[in-house]
């Protein structure tokens, strides 16, 4: 798993690159993390449009960056997530809370 | 149901054999000839009963999990994963969507996610011994899709 991003205008763009899962969430997470108190933005966007595979454990790391942005009176997106990601969000409800979009 | 071919793999529970566990189900099963979509149900399924094992079963040491892929004559896949952890008190519960011992690193969505992507799901754990969880998912094929 590969973590690129840029911020622009309040904007932080993070590309998610490889295969989410227990094994690379917590690098993720640290990641993320890291770069949203470093910008401190008003916008998180997760670009999942390179991400090949993704468990539950990428669910738990959506509802953390969901509550830092809080935090910080921003928002999150998630957005370009390919079929396989999107069926296991889809089981889990959580587009329910989480602004998501498709591929 | 006879059984058509098999395979056991058994493998230390650290984190880089998630990735090697459900390629490795998806691998075996694609004899069957299954869509993207049905091999994608199959790879989350394992994925999510193998980090289970790692996880939960075995919160303090790397211990031994074992793999079992089985295809039935009627196309059926059927996976059962193995530990010999801690296993789960209240089977019932601990499938309830949600519920979690593993806090904020974890969703509590696992289980729901492999009864959603898999046909069947069964669970045989016992305390101190270990779990075992079955899955099956029949595979259609593709002359009479
Ligand atoms: N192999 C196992 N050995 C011991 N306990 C287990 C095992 N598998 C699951 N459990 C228990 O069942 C609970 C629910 O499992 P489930 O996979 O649904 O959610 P989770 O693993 O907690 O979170 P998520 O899968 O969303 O990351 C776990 O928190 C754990 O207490
Ligand atoms: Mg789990």
């Amino acid at each position: 798993m590969k973590i690129t991003g840029y911020c622009k205008q309040g904007v932080l763009t993070l590309n998610f690159n490889g295969e989410l899962d227990h094994h690379s969430a917590r690098a993720a997470m640290k990641a993320l993390g890291e770069r949203i108190d470093a910008f401190m933005p008003r916008e998180c966007v997760l670009n999942f449009k390179e991400l090949t595979f993704m468990d539950s454990s990428g669910i738990a790391l959506i509802l953390r960056a969901d509550k830092r942005m809080k935090e910080i009176d921003g928002r999150l997106l998630v957005v370009n997530v390919p079929a396989q990601p999107m069926r296991v969000l889809d089981a889990s409800g959580i587009d329910r809370l989480i602004n998501i979009s498709g591929k | 149901m006879a059984v058509a071919n098999y395979t056991k793999i058994e493998f230390l529970g650290k984190s880089a054999n998630e990735s090697f566990a459900r390629s490795a189900a998806a691998c075996f099963a694609a004899q069957l000839d299954p869509t993207l979509e049905e091999l994608g149900d199959l790879k989350t399924a394992v994925s999510e009963a193998v980090t289970n094992c790692i996880v939960h079963a075995y919160p303090n040491e790397i211990g031994r999990i074992q793999m079992k892929c089985r295809i039935m004559g009627d196309d059926t896949f059927e996976v059962s994963i193995k530990d010999w952890g801690c296993g789960i008190e209240d089977i019932k519960k601990a499938m309830e969507p949600l519920f979690t011992t593993g806090g904020e690193d974890r969703s509590g969505m696992g289980f729901s996610i492999m009864e959603c992507f898999m046909d069947t799901v069964k669970v045989k754990s016992k305390v101190g011994k270990g779990t075992t969880v079955t899955m099956k998912k029949k595979i259609a094929r593709k002359k009479s899709r």
